[in-house]
């Protein structure tokens, strides 16, 4: 075999390779890749014919760009030009720019599909080959409709090479998947059913996987390939390690023609022809023995090829589930592999041993393994292996079991990797309903969740806690107990809160009598959680409240004491205030009857599939769910409804909205729900207020030390407020912000761009030196995780104190995946943001021009224009800027005239501008003069680089 | 098997080979999350991963990581093997592969892996006879005066 290069090395490209590997960054990377584009296309135009090799070479050259991820939009032509070459490498560059290409051009199918064509019938197998690999690699159906009928006519034609079988066969599986109506059976199926007679080992081999795939749409067609598959399996179980020459691996003999073998026979039952099965199960009973015997080779490839096949075997027996024996023995080996000291094997093995632990024969063996599934749960330093271990703890549970796998996750779940919690929460939750003898065990089970991982609990799972309680009359009374004495924990996680308020609110009668829990101790320790929850919670509590006044009359004027106080009948939150105001009045008016009949008990919910199950398929996707499998088999426990989020206050009657959810738009939401007070004109005052609340949540963080701050996109946020600063391959930071005079307001939008949540996410804003004491910037806590897809906000408070010129440094920190990410992002919080515009005629514009004479107030630069010269661009970069545009001010009316005052907390600024453009030049002059000079300067660059 | 990754040990993607018809758009958003799942495993961990409702086996070979993503009949163990002869591969034709071989022939690591796998699935599994396919192409190619002749711009 010939080293490489020596045939046919492209220079050039080497060349251009090379050249881009050199770029320093990605614009130099861009520029080389255009100039490279705009010599090619010029030799596409150009007059002189391109000979073979230069458009092979240029081909070649825009499919490297294309991999690089830029588009490209032109060579197709050329590329198809290429396939009707008699020159090899040509052709081959030809057919793999098309197959990597071809969709985003369709025109041209027909030019492909013609030489395409050609090649089919040129009887040259390479030439076949390739035409047939590009059919696989395109697959499209444009493909499927040319050449579906044509491919089975090569793949079962007498003359056909065997090398161009194994193509054709493996081209028409491509395109079975992707067009299988396409394909249609006909007479060469039962042809294609005797390749697997084939006397080479490759062609058998690709038919095995093409009889595979046609097997799974239409068994009886391919139903005699059943004794054949076992005839050609038990040959080569049979053979000697080194019978089959080069199809033997690492001294396994064919692993690859034996896996597809196992594999198709899993397309079917067990053979009913008492010899074929007696064959095949001898063939099941000699893999596994192999599998005990010593290795032939220390080489890993060995260990794997050899194991690939026992475990596709296994599959197989469990597949079958119809013999005892292989299936003892399988679980048996599986028990060895669990101990295996190669991750993978043991991996592999908790794997397998979840679909075993379905099967009513192997159930009891699996079990068997508990502690060794146990231990992997605690001692596997792969988190990847762990979720398997909880997986197979999860299938192998059941009523005999349940405690101890309930209380081995529940313990794990305190140190779990952060990416499975959820899932496990889901598990557990699930598993303690399921097997639930006494309901007492449950409801400890679910607050232990909540205790451990709260975080983790979604509202499915306490919903459902809540439906059961509700529905079993012999656990409310302990539910009641338990929360209550939960709940006197000084911290505990607000999902507690949410179950407590609840279950007290309907049964907290039913320990009322005990002096330690008597209504009003109820009600003072959920009031004293009131204030840390968030809005849902406490509208949730409010409901619990006015139950509470339906229950235990003594503790009515308590309560409406409460709900009377300003902080709940003027909520600055629509949500809180309604219910707040609508209780409080019916507390008041209604009769004991009406309150009664109004806050009656809720009814039991309607029996349906627990919601935990879907969320858990949802998140799994389906096939890891075995114990719904043998759903049938098991005892089932009762199922409760779905308690949505409505049905929390639906027995009080109270229509309640929704709270506004905090999307991008969220800051329109916000400014209504704030308004409600003060109206928008007073926004300074209310700015004020909200400072004033801020300045004492807002925590001292030390500022964290960083690499390199972003300030790529700070420029762009100059003339206007809105927009995305900063993106990586993690996380999106987009803004929107506001400010009136010397305030302001940011909202900051975290977008996880990822699927995987963001654990112990903080954000915090950093004033370095001088710019400690002009600028106030107050971050409100924001949440410490952010799931997924998921977007979060954070609002920053604004005040500047006096005119400044740095920025300050918005730090993220946060841990994806195990790994802590830190950035740093310039915020684009700028003087001439604290601009307020001011109207003026020429007369005073050009009095206050000349008041403003002294040589530092004034600052002048001259600069080239970066972008074209658009006039209304520039009208509305200047409002933009903050300044009031004055027209009719200055005598030439291409010149631009502002005006306004920046306003700092110890001064206001007056600020005049004037910036003339030159457009023959391609030049601008800017002025500004403002009573302070470094106002002036800061100005002047600012908007200096807007143009 | 739906896909097959070169991944970078920087996260440069130096191969692509999908199998299953995916979006541009798509396709990127795979090549991010694989980049960041695979290339964050400590070393000496497990092989195979679970994402989405694809089963990942991935494996380091010096610089590179070779990732593919398997659908849920296929076999993990033997996908593995898949990858060391795809490797074999390369060494035979390249003498001794290095990521250079594949950056600057990136044609040629196309080409073996075409002749290699078909639709996701194994085409030859005897390494003789891919290498018999590889050297009647390369029978076919031109010589090295021929090309060096040529203008290279």
């Amino acid at each position: 075999m010939p080293a490489v290069s020596k045939g046919d090395g492209m220079r050039g490209l080497a060349v251009f390779i090379s050249d881009i590997r050199n770029c320093k960054s990605k614009e130099a990377e861009i520029k080389r890749i255009n100039k490279e584009l705009a010599n090619i296309r010029s030799k596409f135009k150009g007059d002189k014919a391109l000979d073979g090799y230069s458009k092979k070479k240029y081909v070649c050259k825009l499919l490297f760009i294309f991999l690089l991820g830029h588009d490209i939009d032109f060579g197709h032509m050329e590329a198809v030009n290429l396939l009707s070459s008699n020159k090899y490498t040509e052709k081959q560059i030809g057919y793999l720019f098309i197959s990597v290409l071809v969709n985003s051009n369709s025109d041209l199918i027909s030019l492909i599909n013609n030489a395409i064509k050609n090649d089919l019938s040129s009887r040259n197998p390479t030439f076949m080959n390739l035409a047939l690999h590009c059919i696989a690699n395109v697959g499209s159906r444009e493909m499927a409709e040319a050449f579906a009928a044509e491919v089975p006519r090569i793949l079962v034609a007498g003359d056909t090479m065997d090398s161009v079988k194994q193509s054709a066969a493996l081209c028409l599986l491509r395109l079975n998947r992707t067009s299988p109506d396409l394909v249609l059976m006909g007479e060469w199926t039962a042809r294609v059913v005797h390749l697997l007679n084939d006397q080479h080992l490759g062609v058998v081999t690709a038919a095995t996987s093409l009889i595979t795939t046609l097997a799974q749409k239409s068994p009886e067609d391919f139903k005699t390939s059943v004794s054949l598959a076992v005839a050609r399996l038990s040959r080569i179980v049979s053979s000697g390690s080194t019978d089959l020459q080069d199809y033997t691996y690492y001294f396994v003999a064919a692993p690859w023609l034996s896996v597809k073998l196992l594999r198709l026979l899993q397309c079917y039952p067990p053979p009913e022809d008492g010899a074929i099965r007696g064959r095949l199960t001898e063939c099941l009973e000699t893999i596994l023995n192999k599998a005990q015997e010593p290795p032939k080779s220390k080489k890993v490839q060995h260990s794997n090829a050899k194991n690939a096949v026992l475990f596709e075997a296994i599959s197989l027996i469990i597949h079958h589930d119809s013999e005892p024996t292989l299936l003892v023995r399988a679980c048996n080996q599986l028990g060895q592999f669990l101990q295996h000291r190669e991750t993978n094997l043991r991996y592999l093995a908790l794997e397998s041993m979840c679909t075993l632990a379905s099967s009513e024969f192997s159930h009891e063996a699996v079990k068997t393994h508990i502690e060794t599934v146990i231990n992997a749960l605690k001692s596997e330093r792969d988190v990847s292996v762990r979720q398997r271990a909880v997986d197979l703890l999860y299938a192998m549970c059941d009523r005999s079991n349940a405690k101890q796998i309930v209380a081995e996750m529940l313990s794990y779940l305190e140190t779990a990797d952060y990416s499975i919690r959820e899932e496990i929460v889901l598990k557990v939750a699930i598993l303690a309903e399921k097997y639930a003898v006494d309901y007492t065990w449950y409801v400890d089970t679910i607050l232990n969740l909540i205790r451990f991982a709260g975080d983790y609990v979604s509202d499915e799972v306490w919903y459902r806690v809540i439906q059961i309680v509700i529905n079993r009359d012999e656990v409310q009374g302990y539910a009641a107990k338990t929360v209550f004495e939960a709940l006197q924990a000084p911290a505990c996680h607000e999902n507690l809160v949410k179950v407590g308020g609840y279950i007290l609110g309907e049964f907290g009668n039913l320990i009322a009598g005990d002096s330690r829990s008597s209504p009003l101790i109820q009600f003072d320790l959920l009031h004293s959680k009131f204030h840390l929850c968030s809005v849902p919670t406490r509208a949730l509590l409010l409901s619990a409240y006015i139950k509470f006044i339906n229950l235990f009359p003594e503790v009515k004027g308590t309560i409406q004491e409460v709900l009377r106080s300003d902080s709940q009948l003027r909520n600055a939150d629509v949500e809180l205030q309604q219910r707040a105001v609508e209780y409080l009045r019916l507390s008041c008016i209604a009769s004991t009857d009406i309150l009664a009949t109004v806050l009656e008990e809720m009814p039991p919910f309607p029996e349906r599939e627990s919601s935990i199950l879907a969320k858990l398929k949802r998140k799994k996707g389906p096939g890891n769910l075995h114990p719904d499998l043998d759903e049938n088999r098991k005892e089932r426990s009762a199922n409760g409804g779905t308690a949505d989020h409505s049905s929390t206050t639906s027995n009080a009657k109270v229509a309640a909205s929704p709270t506004p959810s905090t999307d991008l738009l969220g800051l329109g939401s916000t400014i209504t729900t704030q308004n409600s007070a003060p109206p928008a004109s007073k926004g300074t005052s209310l700015l004020v207020d909200v400072f004033s609340e801020n300045i004492a949540a807002f925590p001292v963080e030390t500022p964290v030390a960083v690499g390199p701050v972003a300030d790529e996109n700070f420029s762009r946020f100059v003339c206007k407020n809105n927009g995305v600063l900063y993106e990586n391959q993690l996380l999106q930071i987009g803004l929107k912000s506001e400010f009136r005079q010397n305030l302001g307001r940011m909202y900051v939008f975290f977008g996880n761009k990822t699927s995987t949540q963001f654990m112990n996410f903080a954000a915090s804003v950093v004033c370095q030196d001088t710019l400690q004491a002009q600028l106030n910037v107050h971050a409100k806590p924001a949440d410490p995780t952010v799931d997924g897809g998921a977007q979060l906000q954070q609002i920053l408070n604004i005040e500047c104190m006096s005119d400044f010129v740095d920025a300050p440094v918005l730090n993220i920190q946060f841990r994806y995946g195990g790994t802590l990410q830190n950035i740093a992002v310039k915020l684009p919080i700028t003087l001439n943001k604290f601009f307020q515009p001011t109207e003026m005629t020429s007369q005073d514009f050009f009095q206050r021009w000349k008041q403003l004479g002294a040589p530092q107030q004034e600052v002048q630069k001259i600069f080239k224009a970066k972008h074209s010269m658009d006039t209304e661009v520039t009208k509305a970069k200047i409002m933009g800027f903050g300044a009031a545009l004055l027209d009719g001010v200055d005598p030439n009316p291409s010149n631009f005239v502002g005006a306004g005052v920046i306003h700092t907390k110890t001064t206001q600024v007056g600020c005049l501008l004037r910036l003339e453009p030159n457009t023959q030049a391609q030049m601008y002059r800017l002025t500004l003069r403002t009573s302070r000079d470094t106002v002036s300067q800061r100005l002047c660059d600012l908007l200096s680089e807007q143009f | 098997m739906h896909f097959m990754l070169l991944l970078s040990r920087q996260g440069k993607l130096r191969l692509q080979k999908w199998f299953t018809p995916v979006t541009e758009r798509e396709k990127k958003k795979v090549i991010r999350e694989m980049t960041l799942m695979v290339l964050a495993r400590p070393p000496r961990s497990c092989n195979f991963l679970l994402w989405r409702d694809l089963k990942i086996v991935y494996k380091r070979y010096a610089s590179l990581y070779f990732c593919c993503g398997l659908e849920d009949q296929d076999n993990e163990l033997l996908t593995l093997e898949v990858l060391q002869r795809y490797v074999e591969l390369l060494d035979k034709y390249f003498g001794n592969v290095c990521e250079l071989d594949i950056i600057f022939n990136f044609e040629k690591a196309y080409f073996i892996l075409d002749e290699f796998l078909v639709g996701g699935e194994i085409l030859e599994t005897s390494k003789t006879a891919v290498g018999i396919a590889m050297e009647e192409a390369e029978t076919l190619q031109e010589t090295m005066e021929e090309y060096m002749s040529k203008p290279t711009y």
